[in-house]
Parts: C-alpha cells; structure tokens; sequence
C-alpha cells in the first residue's frame, strides 16, 4: 500500500461525511451525526498516514533530507494539506462547541478541494525539487501559508452562517449578498463535478492543464445549447436560494447555534489566521524571496494577491473596531477575505497566467 | 456640542488621520489599486498588454489601444512605481503615525497602572466570577490561595479591610503595547524599503568562467563598480541522475582585494555571498558567445596499471595515456549529446546539459577504437583495452548569471519583520489578566469571591479561574 490508496480512502470519506452532515441538518438525528463525525474521524486518520507515507515516499525519491522533503511542493500536494488543516480546525471546533451542524459547511469545502484535484488532472507524481525550492524556508512558508488558508476557510463558513442567521428582508443587501456567495459556491462545485464525470474518460494524460477543461462540461461548453442552459439553471438556482433562504436560517437556528457563537468563531479564527499567515506567508516567503533571488518584494502577481489578502483581513480586524461596524458588515468583509484567498492560491495561476499567455489560441 | 464647534481644521484632519475609519479606507485604496497593478502586467512593451485587453474585454486593436493609452497616462502600467500609489502608501504611514500618537499615551498609563484591590460591590459585577463558602479557616485559605495563584504563574499582593483579605494580581500588562509594536514595525519596513531604494541597487553580472569584474551591470549599460574585484573559478549545473533536471546551479566565486584573494566561496540559489554589503546570487547561466570550442578540456587518464594523471587539452589536441604507448586524439565535441534510433549521435541543446567529447585512440599510429566519452555517465569512460579516461570538466565556456545587490535598508525591513512577529504574538496569543480574591469569615466559615478580567482570549482565562476555584475547593474536600 501507499500513499494515494489512503488518499483515495480520505477522498471518499470526506464526501461521504459532507453528506452526511448535510442530511443530519436535515432531518436532526443524533445518530447520522455521530455517524457524521466517524466518516471525518475516518478520513482524518487515513489522510494523516497517507501524509506521512508521502513524506517518506518524496525524501527517498529526491534524496534529501527528511525536513527539506516537505511533500508540499506543488497544487496538489498543498492542496491535500489544506484539507487536512481544515478538517483538523473543524474536529477541534466540533469537540469545543460541542455542534455537529457547522459540518455541513465546512465539509463542502474540504470535498470541493479534493474534487478539484481530481478534475483537475494535476500531476500527481512525485517530483525532486528544482533548485530555487530547495530551501529550508519551504516548509514553514508552505505549511504555515496552509495552516492559514485552512482558518480563513473556517471564518469565510461561519462568516457566512452569521449572515444566513442575521437577516431578515429578502431585498437586504447582506441577505443578496449571502444567497449569490452560497449559489456561486454550490454551482462551482456542480459545475466542477460535471467536468469531472464529463472529462474523466476523455483526458487521457494527467499532465493535461485543468486551464484546457474546466467549466467546459458546463458554461463554457463548445455547444451553444449546453452553456445557455448552463446559465440558465445556475441563475435559476440562485433565485431558488434567494426565495427559499429563510428554510436554511430556520434549520441553522434550530441548532442552537447562536450568532454570537458564529461571530466569535469567525473572529478567533482570523485571529488565530492573520499572525500566521503574516509570519509564514508574507514575511517568510519575504526572507526566501530575499536569500533565492535578491529581492524581498518584486510585486509579482502572487505576491501582490497575497499582500491583498492580508489587506482584506487587516481591513476585517479594524473594522471589528469601528463603531456601528460589528455584525453584518464585518461578517460581509470576512467571506470576502476568503475570496481573496482563493485567488490568491488558484485565480492567480489559472486566470492571470491564462491572461498573461499568449501561445495559445 | 461646545467641544465640536471649537474644533479647528488641524484638530479635523488630525481626528481623521487618528481614526480607524480612516485606516479602513486606505487598506481598501491599496488592495483595490493593487488589483489592477496584477492584471495590467507591470513594466512591459505595450503591445503585450493591449493583446491583453483585447482578450479580455473582447474589444477591436484601436480599441484596446486606446484604453491602454489611458491606463498609460494613469500610470497603471508601472503603478508601484507612480507618483499617487506613493501617496497612499505616504497617506497610510502618516494614518499609522498619528493614530499611535493619538492613542499610545492612554496606553501607556493602562501599562503602567498597577492593579489595586477593589470592593465587593466591584468584584460581584465582574463579568468572570466565582463564589463559595466553606468551612476553613481565613489565614488558611488565604495560604492556600497565595499557593495557588503562584502554581498559576501569579504573584499576588495582599491588602486587609473590612470587607476581609483581598488577594489581587496581575499579569501581562505589557502585552497591551502589542498592537503598537506590530504598527511601528510596519513603518520599519516601509522605512527599511525606502532607504533600499534610495541607497541601493539591483544589478547583474554576467561572469565566465575564469574572468574577473569589478563591475556590475545595471540596464545594460550603467557600470557599478562593486569596490574589489569577483573572479568566477567555476560553473557546474549538477542533475538528478539519469535525467535533465537541474539539481543544483553552483558557482564556485573569488573575491579578490587590492590584489589578495580574500574569499572563497561557493554560491548555489538560496545560499550567496556577501561582501562588504554587496549580495552575489547565482540567478541564470549560459554558453560564452563563439566560446564553445575553445574550452579547455580536463581529463584524468588512469591507464590499466593504475597510474593515473590529470590532464588539461584541447579540442583537436593530443594525449598520452601514461605508461602506455596509447594516444587520444579529441575530435569532437557536443554540449548535449544524445542518439537518435539509429544509433547516430546529434546535439539536441545549446546549453552544455550533457557534455561529451568524440576521442579517437591510437596505438603506434594506428586507430584502435574510438568513441563519445560523457561527462556525465561515468560508464562511459572505460575503454575497451582497461584504460579509463574520466571526463572531469569543459571549462571556461560557460558564463555565471548573478543578481547584485546593494541594500543597506534590508537590515531594517528584517528588524521590522521580527518586531512584526513580536508585536502580533504579543497582541493575539497574550492577554492582560487580572485577579482578585476576597476572602473574608463569616460564622466560622470562610467565603471566597474570586473575579478577574482579560482583554482578550477571555475562554482561556475563565478556564484558569474554574482550576483556581477548584484547587481552593479542593482543599476543603481533604479536610472533610
Ligand atoms: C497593514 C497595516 C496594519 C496592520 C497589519 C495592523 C494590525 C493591527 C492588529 C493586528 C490589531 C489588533 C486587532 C485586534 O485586536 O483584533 C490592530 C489594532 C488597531 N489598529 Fe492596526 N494595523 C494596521 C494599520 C493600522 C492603521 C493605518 C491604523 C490607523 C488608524 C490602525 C489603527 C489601529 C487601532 C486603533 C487598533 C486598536 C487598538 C486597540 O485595540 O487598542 N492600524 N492593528
């Protein structure tokens, strides 16, 4: 056995947790909820052999050291430990609030990443390091970076709970706001599963750039017919959600789960996010910067996106403190935060470099 | 009212560069601006930029043309770089600085205040709280909780009134300075980057292999003399084995001053050289221009009696393979070399990425075999009668790239990255706290009243508090 069996069992056991905790919301049984709970437990356990598998796989592989060995050296491999910090922040969560229900929001996102990788075609193999990676600064930037991203997830879920639960008026801005994040995120992830069942046959190199096929089942299709109603059903869906987002405020409520406990948790996670994502990310991705090439900032599009992450999340912090603030706004600057940190770790590959080529097409 | 109308416009542009609101505003200015800056691509020729806009507003040549002609005069294709995105970033300093102005001295007296005992009355309103009775004795549960409060890292003091013996303490006072730290520290950076723009460089040296500069080069053509002189001894490209991936790019480097070798060091990315505040980082290579075939060619023939010597030719030169009447004869060489299906051998690279030379050996004038002999596939360096010819290094026909650098402000920026940490540290993961417990006899009972406070990482604390009353009650359950 290696390591991508237990990747595959963690895979599964994931999207199997998402739905269950998306059915537990539903129907309020104790018993799917534990069963909930032993799925994430299960895929926890399985990812964090398989991590440790890959570790030792990478340092045999590259005949490095086993601290410079980090398998974190491209999108899938931080991609995987992304989940992994995620699900961790997740059982701690579960364990100390004692509430099952934030499951099915944050699962989603753990199963959207994973499903990614898998549409995505990324290279899976093992890979030495080209020498500007072969620096002991990888593995605290990388994982520190992830460990980050992982809490800002947490805070973009509970950010967007606080909103689902703190409006009323289907014409507020913050409930509009709420139901065109929640829409985009579920029509995402259908969009991306299509191109999976789609694509999964027809692609047959795993080298093949997710850039070539993503959304191409479904609003970018070549058939005229496909993307309209591709857009057609997403914008209809979005309507869904609008008029029927009182039902998920009541399910929500029925929890028990107050907004003051979602406002607390979204703050101490970027509370927790914010000191490492500036010590592991910007400062020491800085330092790297500076002993590999010379230069601490050249403000490169990825270092730029991360500096505006960390913007949007000082811009939550102050405005924590503003008076009048507290609530709903600062909830609204929080999801957008993530956003930012999607971007920051995708966007800036798939979409500015796709602006930025020019040999194809 | 009054205090408003008095305000004059000073003490109104002071409030708002003290303000949060303010602060708000300016990280929004900068994320926002700082998006544009990453999809107009930064300081490049035009016409990369209007394809750009072409594709991604779907808009006709001129079109994109013209937009980029206004982008152009609003400086957002070099906009780190203009005037205005100096001035938020002078605006957002200034905000900084004065808000700390403004607030720092309320700070500090909080810092400095000691914490002293409080009433009854005070203590039942606290919000973190805890009361008991039991039968004790005052002194001993006072004893009892001095003991405690110093397992928990707290050194109380003590105060007698009448409302009974009051321990109080306190810890952390500093870490209300956090949110200050991590503010200066910011303006450190800024500084650190301000003095490096000013009073630093960045340049490039192109150096091959056994040359010497005591130059680098900017824009092509401003000359920088670095102050001694850098002599390149050797470059090497190592790969992982059996494949083309670069392994490690090192440059063995000399520093030479007023003629005595001071240094020797050999660089790799992420590992330079230093000296006298100017950093050598080994960034790019390549082939000399014409050089390919004037490198020199060092071997080490060890023939099949075991003498082995080291040897330094050329291409179309002769040696000797000592203790053998047996010569080679170099005939051709390749940077790359590989065989196509036939067996024919072709170059499929520029860049010296597997070198090999074509040898023909001869014993007393006639040919006796000959053969490619690779640098880098050490079987290939046997010869058929057991003499071994081992290719060790084509030399002086491949140029260093370095990135040079001068920047006496980076010492700041990082002094300004570790008070960062600190200040954040301080700030997220430190509290203030404070206790009070009150113990006073009542009836031949003791009561106890503890509250305390935290200004931040409240769940923490009160989870303290819950450990103290429990070693307090504790001590009553043993003398049941
Ligand atoms: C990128 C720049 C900045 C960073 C990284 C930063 C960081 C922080 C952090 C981490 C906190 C603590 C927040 C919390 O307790 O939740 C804070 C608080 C604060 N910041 Fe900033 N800050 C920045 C810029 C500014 C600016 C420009 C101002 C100007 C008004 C400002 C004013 C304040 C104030 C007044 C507080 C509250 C202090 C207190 O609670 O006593 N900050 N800042």
């Amino acid at each position: 056995m290696n390591s991508s069996t237990f990747f595959g069992l963690s895979t599964v056991a994931y999207i199997l947790a998402m739905v269950t905790y998306i059915t537990y919301l539903a129907f309020r049984k104790a018993r799917i909820g534990i069963v909930a709970t032993v799925l994430t437990v299960t895929g926890f356990v399985s990812q964090t052999l398989a991590l440790g598998m890959r570790w030792k796989e990478f340092s045999d592989v590259g005949q490095m050291g086993f601290l410079r060995a980090v398998p974190l050296t491209n999108l899938y491999e931080s991609l995987i430990f992304f989940v992994w910090c995620l699900i961790l922040a997740y059982l701690i969560m579960e364990f100390k609030y004692k509430n099952r229900s934030f499951g099915a929001f944050i699962t989603p996102i753990a199963a959207i990443a994973l499903a990614f990788i898998d549409i995505s075609g990324m290279s899976k193999n093992i890979q030495p390091l080209v020498p500007a990676l072969q620096s002991n600064w990888l593995l605290v930037h990388v994982m520190m970076s992830f460990f980050s991203y992982a809490m800002f997830a947490v805070s973009f879920s509970t950010g967007l709970m606080y909103l689902i639960v703190r409006t009323e008026k289907r014409s507020e801005p913050a409930y509009i706001f709420w139901t065109v994040m929640l829409s985009v995120f579920v029509i995402t992830l259908s969009a991306m599963g299509l191109d999976y069942f789609t694509f999964k046959v027809a692609i047959k190199s795993q080298e093949e750039l997710i850039k070539s096929y993503l959304f191409k089942a479904s609003f970018l299709s070549s058939s005229a017919f496909v993307a309209a109603s591709s857009w057609a059903i997403g914008v209809a869906f979005f309507f869904f959600i609008w008029r029927f987002g009182g039902a998920l405020k009541k399910m929500v409520v029925s929890f028990n789960i107050s907004h003051e406990m979602l406002d607390e948790i979204t703050y101490k996670s970027i509370a927790i996010g914010f000191p490492i994502f500036t010590l592991g990310g910007l400062i020491f991705g800085a330092i790297w910067a500076d002993q590999a090439w010379g230069k601490y900032w050249t403000w490169d599009p990825k270092e730029t996106w991360s500096l505006i992450t960390w913007f949007f999340y000082a811009f939550y912090l102050h405005s924590r403190l503003i008076r009048g603030w507290k609530g709903k706004k600062v909830a609204i600057v929080a999801v957008l935060g993530f956003m930012a940190v999607i971007f920051t770790y995708l966007g800036v590959n798939l979409l500015l470099s796709g602006l930025h080529s020019y040999g194809s097409q | 009212m009054e205090k408003e109308k008095s305000k004059t416009i000073m003490d109104k542009i002071w409030d708002m560069f003290a303000s949060v609101k303010f602060a708000v505003v300016n990280f929004a200015l900068i994320a926002l601006t700082s998006i544009v800056g990453t999809v107009v691509e930064q300081q490049v020729e035009p016409e990369k930029n209007i394809k750009l806009l072409m594709k991604m507003f779907g808009i006709e040549y001129d079109a994109a043309q013209s937009l980029l002609g206004v982008l152009d005069k609003m400086r957002f294709t070099d906009m780190y770089h203009s005037w205005w995105f100096l001035a938020i970033l002078l605006l957002f300093a200034a905000n900084l600085i004065i808000c700390s102005i403004d607030r720092l001295p309320r700070v500090l007296k909080l810092v400095r205040e000691k914490a002293r005992p409080l009433s009854i009355e005070h203590l039942e309103k606290m919000s973190v709280k805890k009361v008991f009775s039991q039968k004790d004795k005052a002194s001993h549960m006072k004893e009892l909780a001095v003991s405690s409060l110093n397992r928990l890292g707290f050194k109380p003091f003590e105060s007698s009134g009448g409302q009974g013996t009051q321990l109080y303490a306190e810890k952390g006072n500093f870490t209300r300075l956090g949110v200050y730290i991590t503010h200066l520290s910011i303006l450190l950076i800024l500084a650190g980057a301000v003095i490096g723009i000013f009073f630093g460089y960045n340049a490039v040296l192109n150096l091959p292999e056994g040359e010497v500069s005591s130059f680098a080069y900017k824009d092509r053509d401003t000359q920088i003399p670095l102050g001694f002189d850098l002599r390149c001894d050797n470059f090497e490209v190592e790969y992982y084995p059996g494949t083309d991936m670069p392994k490690a790019y090192k440059s063995w480097l000399t520093v030479i001053k007023n003629g005595k070798e001071v240094m020797k060091k050999s660089i790799v990315v992420n590992d330079p050289l230093t000296y006298e505040g100017i950093t050598f980082y080994q960034s790019s290579y390549g082939a000399v221009p014409n050089g390919m075939g004037n490198g020199i060619l060092l071997l080490n023939v060890v023939s099949d009696n075991g003498k082995s010597q080291q040897i330094k030719t050329k291409i179309g030169e002769s040696f000797a393979i000592p203790g053998t009447s047996v010569t080679g004869h170099i005939v051709d060489f390749s940077p790359a070399l590989s065989f196509d299906q036939t067996g024919k051998a072709f170059t499929y690279a520029g860049q010296m990425t597997n070198p090999a030379v074509y040898i023909e050996f001869f014993e007393s004038g006639k040919m006796k075999y000959s053969g490619w002999l690779l640098k880098r596939y050490p079987q290939t360096w046997s010869l058929p009668d057991g003499n071994r010819v081992e290719f060790l290094d084509y030399w002086g026909v491949e140029y260093t790239g370095m990135q040079v650098r001068k920047d006496p402000g980076v010492f700041i920026v990082y002094l300004g990255c570790i008070l960062m940490a600190i200040g954040l540290y301080m700030t997220f993961f430190m509290s203030h706290k404070r206790i009070w417990v009150n113990i006073s006899e009542e009836k031949g009972s003791v009561k106890v009243l503890i509250g305390a406070s935290a200004n931040r990482n409240r769940a923490a604390f009160e989870q303290k508090i819950e450990k103290l009353a429990g070693m307090l009650n504790a001590g009553q359950k043993g003398e049941k």
